[in-house]
Parts: structure tokens; sequence; C-alpha cells
């Protein structure tokens, strides 16, 4: 048995179950058993998360249960059960799992998906074969041993005798089913066919087809348009609105005040307007007056004032090794720099919508593209006091995700919509609506001071961490872990933190935090080294070469990233001329390490970035094609993130459409190369990890071709353009 | 409201639609054609595109009833079968994360073959740089392109 470390680790081991059902198809389910139940209540409580099917006609149907935004799951797990259960991809066909509970966690976030799901996926797929092998061998009464399957029959090779899966279903349904302990599953490179091979999306076809697929797409009999009117200022609640007159307007079905609470994860006040087309909704919103009752006006320039005010002071101290002030006394250089960033949007491409019916049995069924789907069901529950399970939740196809939908906000405005209007209600938020309510990627400033000795080692690290929250606790997505490098890997180390008061909604923005202040960590340590007078790889490779305590990441692995990058873009053997540069940055984050090398060409302050070598270690890689795509479209988003800023005046963003929140365009785009260590660990997703280490490759190429080091994002700040 | 009569993948539709609706919502809503995004609103992010006479148009900003009399094609008429040679690159190259802004991005990119059948990398760039693409696939378009250019001529030399 080589099931992974983190499920040995647990007080609970997997189960297969087998049954079959009325069409003749086989179905195996995987679940979890507690080891050691709390109390005997308890147990053999067995909980599914996973269901493989096999048919009479020798497909298999694969349950894809998380939730797919084109992090590329619904291609890649399944692969996994098509691999361990050696068929060919070709007679897979995967579904798109409703929400149930019968699946466990159905959640895109951490990527996570691919960890989660590695063993019960290799379960599922190992012991389906191992049944129909066992199926096989006692039709024809010889040993299992002597049989093997191959490309979905199982042959005894001895006789020459081959028998198809479909035509053992009945008899495998009649096995017991195998003990998980028994199966030796795949779990190296060697071991692999399909797994590592580049496998195209299961939905390519319907997506260049134009076919339905993601959430606004859904469409239902009878079924009417909204649109959702909040406070641009955060929470802002309804004293008066016009209802009464834009219920007459043209198309118009539905006009009216929604008082909502104050979580602004929740159901926010606002006035829900309802037609028969979005446009007519949309119109009828021109005519909309609505006096609202708000008294918050947070700006982005007060929040420079108090963060220039906050870095005078100590801060809160949240972890001190040594004694990073004598350090700095006795070093041979101290070098100090601030960097800071500014709040960004998610910006997905599907603005945010959620389709509702609320039937008169009292049942609510929803369309959704939601990365947390069970946790807008709950909030829907909480909200209108509609038990759980009388709502149904249909998870579509997400045009982009980056940690926005796992808020949900636009799951009960939809549901809260529908049964006042008592008919199938499709809310769609504009793009406007989109940016100005985002729950936005904190910004932060960084004030860092290092000690360095004779030898060009950094023996002391301070850290002043300026960043937002409410009542003196961080905001979502603006925390930082005292356990995060640098700390453990100098002797000398202090983090200190400051907080904002902030009515601003935040949260989790792809690879959170991490996007962000990696930025900030890896900048100062090309200035550090430029200090210590070493090449930048070298510093780095050193910085990385010995712990103090507990080590905040796996040394070796990041070392190997960094110098499997450098080595790829010919770092310090190639003559780059004038006006080039290179930079580099490493990052761990969600069990993936990711290291980049970034090649720049400038002319003047105008900034071509040409290519960006990317080493990523996630442990062996599942589909080749989805895990580059998540690579390169984690380096491009690096870039386009840095030149984008969302600003607040009198409480609300500033920004609210594509025109004054510019993403980056095909035209400035860089050639990606990427380069996988496929190590000896489970592996993990890649849809966070890339990115961190992306932007600060690119802004010390920067540097290094210009000069000008960027100490603020956006680029604009610097003078910098793209 | 008015009255239009709309060619649309080789079919007509009348239509009743308000006199300032866009295209892109009474294909979406009133004629539930909804392989055709929303993305903007304002004409900038090109999610929308559609083929008005074979030139990519930004289907949110132009009034259905200005349509009458254009062949407009979508991404469900380009070819249902999906063996357009844009089409067949976009899924062997496997180009799609989100996949949210392909219909209008391979729209862009079937107008571009026909007038420049073998595009280099500024071509392609210069071409498709009205649509966003937030995923980032960018490297990968260049790809497709490149390749579609290749069925392309691989299929007119057939013919």
């Amino acid at each position: 048995m080589n099931i992974s470390e983190n499920q040995k680790s647990m007080d609970r081991r997997s189960f297969l179950k087998v049954s079959i059902l009325a069409s003749g198809a086989l179905v195996i389910g995987v679940g979890c058993e507690r080891l050691a139940p709390a109390n005997a209540m308890e147990q053999h409580t067995w909980k599914p998360n996973l269901y493989v099917r096999i048919n009479t006609d020798g497909t298999v149907t694969i349950v894809s249960k998380n939730p797919e935004a084109g992090q590329g799951v619904k291609t890649a797990l399944p692969m996994v059960v098509a691999e361990c259960l050696n068929v060919d991809w070709q007679n897979v066909s995967v579904e798109q799992a409703p929400l149930d509970d019968r699946y466990g966690r159905q959640v895109l976030g951490g990527s996570r998906a691919t960890p989660d799901g590695w063993d019960d996926l290799r379960i599922a797929g190992t012991g389906a074969r191992y049944l129909l092998t066992a199926a096989a061998a006692k039709e024809w009464g010889v040993p299992t041993a002597d049989c093997m399957a191959e490309k979905g029959s199982v042959i005894h090779k001895a006789s020459g005798r081959s028998r198809r899966y479909e035509s053992l279903l009945a008899v495998a349904a009649t096995l017991p089913a195998p003990d998980v302990w028994d199966l030796k599953l795949k779990s190296r490179p060697e071991d692999f066919e399909l797994l590592g091979t580049s496998v195209p999306g299961v939905d390519n076809h319907k997506i260049i087809t134009g076919q339905a697929l993601f959430g606004c797409d859904t469409r239902l009999e009878g079924m009417l348009y909204a649109i959702y009117q909040k406070c641009p200022v955060y929470g802002g609640k309804v004293r008066k609105a016009n209802v009464d007159q834009v219920r007459t307007l043209p198309g118009v079905t539905h006009a009216f005040v929604v008082e909502g609470g104050s979580d602004l994860t929740g159901l926010l006040p606002g006035v829900a307007i309802v037609a028969k087309t979005w446009w007519a909704a949309q119109s009828a919103r021109k005519q909309l007056r609505v006096d609202w009752d708000t008294s918050h006006s947070d700006s982005t320039a007060d929040y420079d004032r108090q963060a220039e005010a906050l870095r005078k002071e100590a801060g809160e101290s949240l972890r001190t090794d040594g004694d990073v002030e004598s350090a700095f006394d006795s070093a041979w250089k101290v070098v100090a720099a601030s960097y800071y960033y500014p709040f960004v949007s998610h910006a997905n491409m599907e603005p945010q919508n959620c389709t509702a019916l609320f039937h008169e049995s009292g049942q609510l069924e929803l369309w959704v593209p939601s990365q947390n789907p069970k946790a807008g069901r709950q909030l829907i529950s909480a909200t209108m006091d509609i038990p759980e399970d009388r709502i149904h939740v249909n998870m579509t196809r997400i045009g982009g995700g980056f940690g926005r939908r796992l808020r949900n906000d636009y799951m009960v405005e939809a549901a809260w919509i529908a049964r006042e209007t008592r008919q199938p209600v499709q809310l769609q938020w504009s793009r406007e609506d989109d940016m100005r309510h985002d729950f936005y990627r904190p910004a932060a400033w960084h004030h860092f001071t290092a000690g360095i000795d004779q030898n060009g080692k950094m023996t002391a690290f301070d850290h002043h961490f300026i960043t937002f929250g409410s009542n003196g606790e961080t905001a979502s997505g603006a925390g930082l872990s005292p356990d995060h490098y640098p700390a453990g890997l100098v002797r000398n180390f202090r983090l200190r933190q400051s907080i904002i008061e902030t009515n601003v909604p935040t949260g989790p923005w792809r690879s959170p935090g991490h996007s962000a202040y990696c930025w900030a960590y890896q900048s100062f340590f090309d200035e550090v080294a430029l200090a210590a007078e070493k090449d930048q790889l070298e510093f780095r490779l050193d910085l990385l070469a010995k712990s103090y305590g507990k080590p905040p990441l796996d040394l070796e692995r990041t070392r190997a990233t960094l110098k499997l990058a450098a080595e790829k873009a010919g770092w310090r053997r190639r003559e780059l001329g004038a006006n080039r540069g290179m930079g580099m940055g490493f990052h761990f984050a969600h069990n993936g390490y990711v290291s980049h090398v970034a090649e720049v060409a400038a002319n003047g302050s105008n900034i071509t970035v040409e290519k960006v070598y990317a080493a990523a270690d996630v442990g062996p890689i599942i589909n080749l094609s989805g895990a580059r795509n998540q690579v390169e479209g984690a380096v491009t988003d690096a870039l386009s993130t840095a030149q984008l800023e969302i600003t607040f005046a009198n409480g609300a963003a500033a920004q609210s459409n594509f025109s004054d929140y510019r993403l980056l365009r095909i035209d400035q785009a860089p050639e990606i190369e990427c380069h996988f260590i496929q190590s000896d660990n489970s592996p993990t997703g890649l849809g966070e990890p890339p990115i961190a280490a992306a932007t600060p490759a690119i802004t010390n190429a920067i540097f290094a071709a210009t000069g000008t080091r960027i100490r603020e994002l956006p680029f604009s700040r610097s003078g910098i353009s793209v | 409201m008015s009255q239009v009569t709309l060619s649309i993948n080789g079919q007509t539709h009348t239509v009743d639609v308000p006199s300032d609706m866009p295209l892109l919502w009474a294909l979406r809503d009133t004629l539930n054609l909804t392989g055709t995004k929303y993305g903007c609103g304002i004409g900038v992010c090109g999610t929308c595109t559609v083929l008005i006479n074979g030139t990519p148009m930004r289907s949110c900003t132009m009034p259905a009833i200005s349509m009458a009399g254009a062949e407009i094609t979508t991404i469900e008429g380009l070819d249902p079968t999906g063996n357009h040679p844009v089409q067949k690159a976009w899924k062997e190259v496997d180009v799609p994360q989100c996949g949210y802004c392909n219909s209008g991005q391979i729209l862009v990119a079937s107008a571009l073959l026909q007038q420049n059948p073998s595009p280099d990398d500024q071509d392609i760039d210069a071409a498709m740089a009205g649509v966003l693409c937030r995923c980032g696939t960018y490297s990968r378009i260049r790809k497709a392109v490149k390749r579609a250019a290749k069925y392309a001529a691989q299929e007119g030399g057939a013919s």
C-alpha cells in the first residue's frame, strides 16, 4: 500500500463500496470511515467522496465534483481514475456533479482539489481494476495473480484469453470490494501512461462551438432577468427609492427594495429591478433614484496618510527571533527599503451571476458559478430561513474564479429576488457592479531593514507590515503568517504589524497574500544582494542553505527550482547586451515550489517582458497541458496585475470597467517556458503556486535593464510602462 | 419596441426589441443564442465579438435594429461541428482555461485568417489585441492561430 502520507496520519481511512445499477452499470464509490470513532454512534459512518461508473457499453463515467473555473480539475482529476483503471481516455466521459454532501468537499480554493483527491481517485480506479480482474479470474477459474488489466480488458496471458470490462460487471458486483490497504497504487511518473501527457480540456468542444456551459448561459422557461443596485459605499442602506416609478418602465416586471443586513459577504441592502430582458432591467436602472444612508468615506489618500503615521510607530510584535537591534549595530552594512502595492480586483471575465427558481413547494433551485457553493447554500439558508435540504444547487462552469467566487453575495441576492418574484430569475451583475463590489486583494506597506555581515550573509531582518483590518483584526486576505520566510532563514528576525481600519470588502485573491507580499520580499532580497555584492542567484541559494529552527519551506526543493529556472534562462552565462536584464524570484505556497527568471528589454521607460522561465516542483504532473496552462496564465496574470490598481474615494471604488482597469492584452504578453521537477511528493494544485514569484522576477529584471527599482505598484507609479 | 429581421448564421429571425437594445442582448435574451458573451458592455473587452458581413464587431454596443440586412455570424454558426480550422486548432492547442472569452477570440482569429492566411506573431498580436483573456492564455492563442493557418492552407489546397 502506498497511500500518501497525508492520509496515513489521519484518523480516517478510505473504503470502497460497489453496487450495480438497474442498467447493469457498475458503480464504485470511495469514501472514508473514521478509524477511531469519537463515540460508538459514529462507528461505521461511511462518508462517500467520489463515484466512478463503468457502463455496459464499456464507457466509463467519472463524476467531477469540484467547481471548474479554468484551473483544469474537470480534466485532470478524471485522468487519475482512467490511469489507475487502465482504460482508454477516449472511453471516459466526465459529468459535472451538483452540490451534494455525498461528494465531500466541493470547493475551488487553496489549490487543494488535486492533493485532496489524489488518494481517493487512485483508490477508485485501482479498486475497480482489481475487482474486474478478480471477476475475470473467477470466470476462468485461474488465480487472479495470473491476470492483468489492459486498456479496458482483463487478459490471461497463459491462455491468451481476454474479456472486456463491460462483460464482467455482473460478476464483479457479486465479489467483495477490495481492501484499500491491499491496493498497490501508481504514484510515480515512471508508473504512468496517461498521466504526465497533454490532454485537452473535456469542455473544449462545447466552448469552441458556443454551447451553454456558464452560469450566465442558464435559460429556464419563463425566466426573468434582474439587476441588483447596491450602495457604492459598502453596506449603505436604502432610505428611499423610486421603485413605484421604475416598475412602470418598459419591460420591467418587478422593482423593490431589499432591506438586507450589514455583513459585507452576505445580503446587503439594495434595490432589485426585474424585467423580461436584462437590457430592460439595466435600462430601467438609469431611471432609478436611491437615497442612500451611509457614513463611510474611506479613501486611498486617507489610507496613505494613516500608513505614513503608523510607519513611525513600533506596531504589534508578531515574532522576534534573536536580537535584531544588536545585529544591526554589529552589521557590516544595513539596508532599508519600503514597498507598497495597491488594492486589486479579481475582474473575472464572467461577471457575477446566479439563476434561481423558487418552487411553489418551498424548494429553491439554483444554477451558479461559485467556487464554494456549499457556503452559498448555508448563507441562503441562514438569511432566508430555508432549510439547507430544500436548496438544490447546480454547479455551472465558471468564467474565472481567482478567489472572488469563494464569496456568494450574488447567490443570496438571486435567491431573495426569486422568492419575491415567484418566477425563475437570472441575476446578472453588470461589469460596473462586479468591479465596484469585489472583495479586493488588500493593499499593504512593507518596511524592511536588513543587516549584512562581511561575508555578504543576511544576519538580521526587521519587517514592519502595515495592512488593513477592522477592530484590530486583519481583514480577509490581509494577514501575514509570522512563520513566513525569511523567518527561520535569518538568525535575528522581527516582524511587526500595524492595521488600518477599513470598510472596504477584501478577500482571497489567487494565492492570497503570497501573490502580493512575495513581490516585496523578493525585490528587497535583490537590494540586499546588491549591497552584499553577491550574485542574485548565489545570494538566494545562500539564504536557503540553512534554517534556524523549523524551516519555513523545504530548502532543497526551493533551491532546486531556483537552480533550474536559472539554468534554463542561461543566468550569467548569456551576454544580454545593453538595456536588457534578467531578474529572479522564488516562492512556496499551497505546497508548490516555483521559481521564475524573467528577461526584459527596455526602450527608455517602456519595457518588453520577452520571456519568463518557470521552474516548478508540485510533485508528479497529472495533465501536462493543464499544468503548463496554469503556469503560463499565472505569469501573465502577474504581469497584468502589476499594472493595475483599485483606488477609493468617498468610500467607493473609483474604477468600474476595463476602460480604467486595463488588463494585459496579447501584444504585451511574454513568452513563457515551463519546466517541472517531478519530485517524489504527492502532487498539488497549480492554480496558485506559480503566480507569486513571477512579479518580482519581472521587476528585478526591469531594475537590471534600467536601474529603476520598482518599490511601488502599479508600474506607472515608478514611471514604467509595458 | 421596434421590429427587426436579423440574419444570423444563415437563418432569419424577426424580433421585437427596444430600439436601443444592443445586438448582444437580442442574441442572448431574445434568441437564446448564449454563445456570445457579455464582458464589459462598453466595447472594450471584445468578449462579445460577432462577425458582421465577415468583419469582427462588438455586439454589446451596436443596436440590434441597425443590423437589418447584415449577415451576422456568431460562434454557434462558425461551424457547429467544431471543424473550422480555428476551432480545431483551439481544441488541440488546448487554449481554453475558463473559456469565457473564447467565442470572441475564435471569431476574431477566423476573420484574421480570411484577411491574412499566414500571419506572424506581430500580425496576430495586432489583430487579437482587441479581445481580453483574463486567464492569460495569450501565448497559446498565438500558437493556435498559427496552427489554424496551416489547417486552412491544407483545406484550401485540397479543394
